[in-house]
């Protein structure tokens, strides 16, 4: 059903921080292996060796520059699923196979039911959903559902393969509906935040903003080093019989 | 967006023949038009013909069209679904009042019942159309009170254009019929420009910064995480130069709206064989006019996705 659940018993989601997220784009690699195995199985690719490679991604790292009166920054963006609390992909979808999970929050397609009519893509602020024109279905993050519930895995590896993959250790996978989990602690402390609030999707991913740098941190601007200025002592000898 | 060419010769014909539908439907039951058998194959056999090959259209426009059934399910949320049954359920009036008046030669009693509920059903399909668009958020150029309404002005001006060529070629002169096609075309052309207008004034509904949560600065795409183009950018990010839109947008103003306008009035103003030429060219030249019409509201609208690719589809 399209319908969305009035509430769901969990509200799974990803934090991630855009302060130490280098955009290796492991967790991209490690996404498209996972899930093109997985339960969204295949992630089809066009021309993957050609001049026009192109395929179906649940996740792509865009990189930004900010510049702000304190200087510029890079920031690496990692861009997936929100698993939105309300998803107008999943209500526009005409024949159902859209649907967000009751037990967990999660929002899912049903390929079985998909008629790959892209409403739901149109629908999605975030471009989160991509069209798999090989099958005709769409395709989109399932926060490894094949993994995260999965007994035959390690218990510290029931987490999504983005999260698992990340080097920096700058994405964190919980429960965001409850106030006292670590994901919703750490919001809270490093002052998380929802993409694009004002559209009213209601996103359960966050995004942890870069922290403010320190004192001590090299200026934007940093002139040339000044030439060494003589010294006394041993050094100064140095520099003297260096300099004959 | 990308103008996908299915979806512009779906939403084009199946909104002149439902527009076609209502006149027909309305104005057989109050007798204004002819009861013959070979009016009523022209006209609701050209009806039932648009809707029918815009529908299938549709159809190609689908990854699976083999499930395309399944879309009746969800009417409840989805307007595309309502637009599924809406489109099945008009049929039902549509056939009975077509078979009715084709069969009987009658347009009065249960004939007229059934027309005017075909009238009503093909209103309310338009309108569902109309709110696909105009429910999407992301989509500034849609997301107005313009969108839906403009979709039944086109089809129901579209409708009154055809219907009074099949009337002129089928020498039966109707002033009222030819008036409301004038009025029509004029409030179309009111509406477009109205809407045109209303697109300049928009901006993207959010912001790059909103976009990644990067409060305060200016926030500048300097790597996309792909090097050619995806889904997204081939879907969404449909871009269409600036000076190539104006001129598509005089297309609109001449065949859409200025000649059928120009020729209806002469069609009104004259009788004969004049009148029947003027009516003939006012629909073929509205038809390519509204497909363009058609092209230009989906490659002019613009997607908040393309904001992370450094733009507002630029």
């Amino acid at each position: 059903m399209t319908s969305l659940p009035a509430t769901t018993d969990k509200t799974l989601g990803l934090v991630i921080d855009l302060d130490t997220c280098v955009g290796c784009q492991a967790c991209v690699t490690s996404c498209k292996e996972w899930n093109t195995g997985g339960h969204m199985a295949p992630l089809t690719d066009l021309d993957p060796y050609g001049s026009e490679a192109d395929g179906v991604w649940f996740n792509r790292v865009h990189t930004y520059e900010q510049s702000t009166e304190n200087g510029s920054r890079t920031v690496h963006f990692p861009r997936s699923c929100l698993h939105c609390d309300a998803p107008a992909c999943v209500t526009v979808c005409p024949t159902g196979a859209s649907y967000k999970r009751a037990s967990d929050g999660i929002v899912l397609v049903n390929e079985d039911l998909c008629i790959g009519c892209k409403l739901c893509s149109w629908a999605c602020p975030y471009g989160a959903r991509e069209f798999d024109v090989a099958v005709g279905v769409m395709k989109k993050c399932t926060l490894c559902i094949d993994r995260i519930y999965n007994e035959n895995l390690a218990v510290e590896d029931r987490v999504p393969a983005c999260v698992a993959a990340c080097p920096t250790g700058a994405r964190h996978f919980g429960d965001l509906g409850d106030p006292d989990s670590p994901v919703s602690r750490l919001v809270d402390e490093r002052g998380g935040v929802d993409l694009m609030p004002e559209m009213g999707y209601r996103p359960t991913n966050k995004y942890l903003p870069p922290r403010h740098r320190s004192a001590g941190a090299a200026p934007d601007h940093v002139s040339a080093l000044d030439p060494v200025t003589a010294e006394g002592g041993f050094l100064g000898w140095v520099d003297r019989m260096l300099t004959r | 967006m990308h103008p996908a060419l299915s979806v512009i010769a779906f939403t084009t014909a199946t909104g002149a023949g439902y527009g076609l539908l209502v006149w027909l439907g309305l104005l057989a039951a109050s007798g204004v038009l002819p009861a013959s058998r070979s009016f009523a194959l022209g006209g609701a056999g050209l009806a039932l013909a648009l809707i029918t090959v815009g529908l299938l259209s549709s159809m190609l426009h689908l990854g699976r069209p083999e499930r395309a059934w399944r879309a009746f399910s969800q009417w409840r949320s989805s307007w595309l679904s309502r637009e599924g049954v809406a489109s099945v359920v008009t049929y039902v009036p549509a056939c009975l009042f077509a078979a009715g008046w084709i069969l009987l030669e009658r347009t009065d009693g249960a004939v007229a019942a059934a027309g005017i509920v075909a009238a009503a059903c093909a209103a309310a399909t338009v309108v569902t159309t109309g709110m696909i668009y105009a429910s999407l958020k992301p989509v500034a150029q849609w997301n107005t009170p313009y969108t839906m309404p403009g979709y039944v002005i086109y089809a129901l001006m579209s409708g009154a254009v055809l219907l009074n060529a099949i009337l002129q070629a089928s020498r039966t002169e109707s002033r009222a019929v030819a008036w409301i096609a004038f009025v029509l075309i004029a409030l179309g052309w009111f509406w477009k420009n109205m809407t045109w207008h209303h697109d300049a004034t928009l901006s993207a509904p959010t912001t790059l910064n909103s976009a990644t949560g990067l409060g305060g600065g200016e926030v500048r795409s300097i790597e996309w995480p792909h090097s050619e183009k995806n889904y997204l950018l081939k879907e969404m990010g449909y871009r269409i130069a600036r000076k190539h839109a104006l001129k598509l947008r005089m297309f609109v103003h001449v065949l859409a709206f200025g000649i059928p306008l120009a020729a209806t009035e002469i069609a009104i103003l004259s009788a004969g064989w004049t009148a029947g030429l003027a009516s003939v060219i006012a629909a073929l030249t509205l038809i390519p006019g509204l497909l363009i019409e058609r092209w230009l509201f989906f490659a002019e609208a613009k997607h908040t996705v393309t904001l992370y690719y450094g733009g507002w589809a630029q």
